[in-house]
């Protein structure tokens, strides 16, 4: 396959996943690791579904609601239990490893055979065009939905409750609620990526998750800079550069790659970079000041 | 009306650290009333507008908001009669929205933040002559982000949100602690105005003694929490600035 188009497939798989670190960790200033589990926990309930001949419009929905529930466990251990965020996620992630197991029965699923959404709609008689504009309306629907929602009152709300927990609630909103809501979103979110990437990959792995909160980290840090540049507070305006952030960031993995780079340094080369784009920004502050 | 009665509130109970905060408060406080608090750190006076607008629950005695039995409520079921104005003028404003997003918020704060847009033109132009009345050129900055205002304009607009819904508590923990003289009197200024114009009941807890003097219409003391002093309408209006001084010496 074309280099570029499956770098953009692939990047354009990690939209949802990108929305939903933003969501977690820019809206709600919420370090979420349940993401490695909620991802694999979205691909593995994929291939168990499609391996059960399941068609579409049963599967996505049980995706989501997978990652949601991931994500509202981690939200009522953070909220109810006041255990730190970070822990409540690792907590949760590491039992999700179990969970996917229990599920799979095996430690991976290979889909061969299995139809998958990208042969049974089609835009274009090339099959990779035809997963590219799949793809890219699962891209546009999401960033649609989260950006209306987050235009709501409601969408208010969230971004407030991160941002001034003491104003929110003295506005009469229930913090706690609203973070579990949040989290059970961005989870939800994540299980989508998983579900796409399983079905462009064939296969659901026990391992799939592993870093994968990093690259959307990465996607969002990315996104944050052009944030911060543009000085930008429209919430369309930000959430087209998760969107970018998040194809940026495959690319430039992928060149790295290219460049004949052992695939087994790949998480290696992934964590490099994200510690760069985190860092370059301050070394080039404090050198300025 | 407000009804507090013999509220305890003791934190770290059977630690060392323990700390005995309000010692049995009784208070009244009628609808319409502006109450203030002086007393030294330490003295409850903060503790007991937390307890009002519950941020935290006492350890014994009840609080009533309006015939309402509210000791139980958490704060943000209480938002339904009141508004808040912080010490930090970050708390009382979310810095990363912009100034329209901030007013929607406080604009439902009694209702339900629904899954519709409810930022309209018409929401737009009103918030817009709402902030004008301020006189500090503010209307036309309401895209911006809230936290690229100084502290005086955001404890300014803080006290302009809180009556962007129907209000009938308003409380005010030291607002102007953090702004300077200038900020301060214009802050100070246009609580009186709204308390006035919306007949609100109102309790401001101030160390600033000419405040105390000047605002409310009813004044209170507190030290090791109890009321030590309490001074009505009648009795504050021939009260000198002097007495209040004597008051801590």
């Amino acid at each position: 396959m074309d280099f570029y188009l499956s770098t953009l497939i692939q990047g354009l798989c990690l939209s949802a996943i990108a929305l939903g670190i933003f969501i977690s960790m820019k809206i709600f200033n919420i370090p979420d690791i349940t993401t490695d589990g909620s991802y694999t926990l979205g691909g593995v309930v994929t291939a168990k579904l499609l391996v059960l001949h399941q068609p579409v419009f049963v599967v996505l929905p049980v995706v989501i609601a997978a990652g949601a529930l991931a994500g509202t466990a981690t939200g009522l251990i953070h909220t109810k239990l006041k255990i730190n965020a970070l822990l409540a996620g690792i907590l949760v992630m590491t039992a999700l490893y179990s969970v996917n197991l229990e599920i799979m029965g095996r430690s991976n699923i290979p889909l061969g055979n299995f139809p998958s959404i990208f042969n049974i709609v089609n835009f274009s008689s090339d099959p990779d065009r035809n997963t590219f504009w799949i793809v890219s309306i699962f891209a546009v629907v999401t960033t649609l939905i989260i950006g209306y929602l987050l235009k709501t009152d409601f969408g208010i709300a969230m971004r407030a409750t991160g941002n001034s927990e003491s104003m929110v609630r003295a506005l009469g909103v229930d913090t706690d609620r609203m973070k579990i809501i949040g989290l059970a979103l961005a989870n939800a979110l994540t299980a989508l990526t998983g579900y796409l990437v399983t079905e462009n990959q064939n296969y659901a792995d026990i391992s799939m998750g592993i870093g994968i909160v990093i690259t959307g980290l990465g996607a969002v840090i990315i996104a944050e800079t052009f944030i911060n540049w543009f000085r930008t507070t429209s919430v369309w305006f930000s959430l087209i550069l998760v969107l970018s952030g998040a194809i940026i960031f495959k690319f430039v993995i992928a060149l790295i790659l290219s460049l004949g780079i052992d695939p087994t340094l790949l998480k290696l080369v992934t964590a490099v970079f994200v510690l760069l784009i985190v860092s370059l920004p301050r070394l080039s502050f404090k050198s300025s000041s | 009306m407000i009804r507090v009665s013999d509220v305890h509130k003791i934190f770290n109970r059977g630690k060392a650290n323990e700390v005995n905060a309000l010692d049995g408060i009784d208070l009244e406080i009628k609808d319409g009333e502006f109450l203030v608090i002086v007393g030294s750190n330490g003295s409850g006076k903060t503790t007991l507008l937390n307890l009002v607008a519950g941020s935290f629950l006492p350890t014994s005695g009840t609080i009533e908001i309006d015939g309402n039995d509210v000791t139980k409520l958490p704060d943000y079921h209480r938002s339904e009669w009141i508004a808040r104005v912080f010490q930090n003028p970050l708390s009382g404003t979310a810095p990363d929205l912009s100034i329209l997003d901030n007013f929607r918020l406080a604009a439902i704060r009694t209702k339900r933040k629904g899954f519709s847009i409810g930022i309209s033109d018409s929401f737009k132009k009103n918030v817009k002559a709402k902030i004008a009345s301020l006189g500090m050129g503010l209307e036309n900055k309401i895209e911006q982000p809230m936290g690229t205002l100084s502290g005086g304009q955001r404890q300014a607009l803080t006290l302009l949100m809180s009556v962007m819904d129907t209000c009938k508590v308003l409380l005010l923990d030291e607002p102007t602690a953090a702004l300077d003289p200038r900020s301060a009197n214009i802050v100070m200024q246009t609580a009186d105005k709204l308390i006035k114009e919306f007949g609100l009941t109102a309790i401001l807890v101030t160390h600033n003694l000419k405040d105390a003097f000047v605002y409310g219409n009813r004044i209170i003391q507190m030290v090791g929490g109890k009321i030590t002093k309490d001074v009505d309408e009648k009795n504050k209006s021939v009260l000198k600035q002097n007495d209040l001084f004597d008051w801590f010496a």
